[in-house]
């Protein structure tokens, strides 16, 4: 059993007060809902998990080790961000590639061009990004969750952009990653199935 | 569900290198702007100053070399911007390879992408200036010991600068100045060789000053992104 957990989290961002004392922990097989009004610190929570942003207070521990800058955490760790991460000049295919080689996993062509088809890029696999619309842009990050081993999860409005068969195919990875064991922390407006484990309101 | 995840240096560093070349390749836009910033300007010289022949072999390594160093400076502003800004950096910062194996791979496909023309073409473009062949031998190993050391105080300038407002102003000011020491001691190599004196007192400077350069300026790269994305 995996465990991520926050405790006593804060954070402020130039004279605003974010949030004080945000404790949580989810264990394999979790998720957990981020929510909370647009400016109450979803994302900034989401960044102090990730390592990006030092909280002003409280400690992030997986599998009850402080996660910090630890590398065990970081090659446990798959982070999206508002922006993917998505180059323009790069295939869909390259660009998929990128993202997974820099995880440090092994995929080659063949799990890549299974991975675009289930998100339904195979055809558009040799097309440069500049050419996919936000939509598109944003399978290419789905493509790399299912290819990403990594058992945490940290996302950022995976949804956006994404149409309802997107959501669907979202939730389909989400479940594989939860029955596999995975924990995820997850910023979202949309109601998903599987249903999170717990929700955390933020600027209540 | 075991992270499968394997980081190392060699693979960071040639995960950035071979993805930075490979978009550079399919948009040379900017490095041929470089490029051509370059040839243009060195070229410029000779038609303004006119063509005394024993004035332009004057001043022909102090020129060649400025051109170098501002056509090195026009690519920085976009070392780590764009990926700064299209969340790359963030993903960087977060994989399973140490953040200074990645850095120095960008650092590397900078210099192979300006600094390396910039040497090459030197020669080149020191005939217009009347300089003899040694002179011109000396002035090129200048620019390829001298160059790298500017991606590399470039790259912690750039960093230092990302998601500041007026970025490419503060740039300037502040990576132009470290910039002198390099633009002295390659200028002056050629200088001396072109004088009769032995170039090897400020080739072994740059040299010690390249390898300086090399071993602390990525780590301060590294802490510089931090600062950035947090």
């Amino acid at each position: 059993m995996r465990s991520l957990e926050a405790r006593g989290l804060a954070c402020s961002r130039g004279p605003v007060t974010l949030f004080r004392d945000v404790s949580f922990a989810v264990v394999s097989g979790e998720w957990i809902a981020l929510r909370g009004a647009n400016g109450s610190g979803k994302t900034t929570l989401l960044r102090c998990v990730a390592g990006l942003t030092r909280p002003d207070a409280g400690d992030v521990l997986w599998d009850g080790e402080p996660a910090g800058h630890s590398e065990h955490f970081r090659e446990s760790l798959c982070y999206g961000g508002h922006a993917a991460g998505i180059k323009d000049d790069l295939t869909a295919d390259e660009n998929l590639a990128a993202l997974i080689a820099l995880r440090g996993v092994a995929a080659d062509a063949q799990a890549r061009r299974a991975a675009l088809a289930r998100v339904g890029l195979e055809k558009r696999r040799h097309l440069q990004a500049r050419w996919l619309s936000a939509g598109q842009r944003r399978r290419i990050g789905l493509a790399r969750l299912a290819l990403d081993r990594a058992p945490v999860w940290a996302l950022d409005e995976p949804l956006t952009a994404l149409d309802d068969e997107g959501q669907r195919l979202f939730e389909s990875l989400l479940t594989e990653h939860i029955a596999g064991g995975g924990v995820a922390v997850i910023a979202t407006h949309h109601p998903l199935a599987p249903a999170p484990a717990r929700e955390l309101r933020l600027g209540a | 569900m075991s992270a499968a995840a394997l980081g190392s240096y060699p693979g960071g560093f040639a995960w950035a290198f071979s993805r930075d070349f490979r978009i550079a390749w399919r948009n040379p836009g900017e490095t041929v702007l470089v490029i051509a910033f370059f040839v243009l300007v060195a070229s410029l010289f000779p038609l303004g100053v006119g063509a005394e022949s024993r004035l332009l072999e004057r001043i022909g390594p102090g020129v060649i070399w400025v051109c170098a160093l501002l056509a090195a400076f026009l690519s920085l502003p976009q070392m780590f911007a764009t990926d700064y800004a299209d969340g790359s950096l963030e993903q960087m910062t977060l994989s399973a390879h140490p953040m200074i194996g990645w850095v120095s791979g960008k650092i590397a496909a900078h210099w192979i992408m300006t600094g390396l023309p910039l040497t090459v073409l030197s020669p080149l473009l020191a005939l217009q200036y009347g300089l003899q062949a040694d002179t011109l031998l000396v002035l090129a190993a200048a620019l390829a010991i001298g160059t790298p050391i500017l991606s590399l105080l470039g790259a912690a300038c750039s960093a230092l600068t990302l998601g500041a407002r007026g970025g490419g102003m503060l740039l300037a000011l502040l990576a132009l100045p470290l910039f002198v020491p390099v633009l002295i001691f390659g200028a002056g190599a050629a200088e001396a060789q072109a004088s009769g004196l032995s170039p090897s007192a400020q080739l072994s400077l740059l040299g010690a000053g390249l390898i300086v350069a090399t071993m602390a300026l990525p780590a301060a790269v590294c802490v510089a992104i931090r600062i950035a994305l947090d």
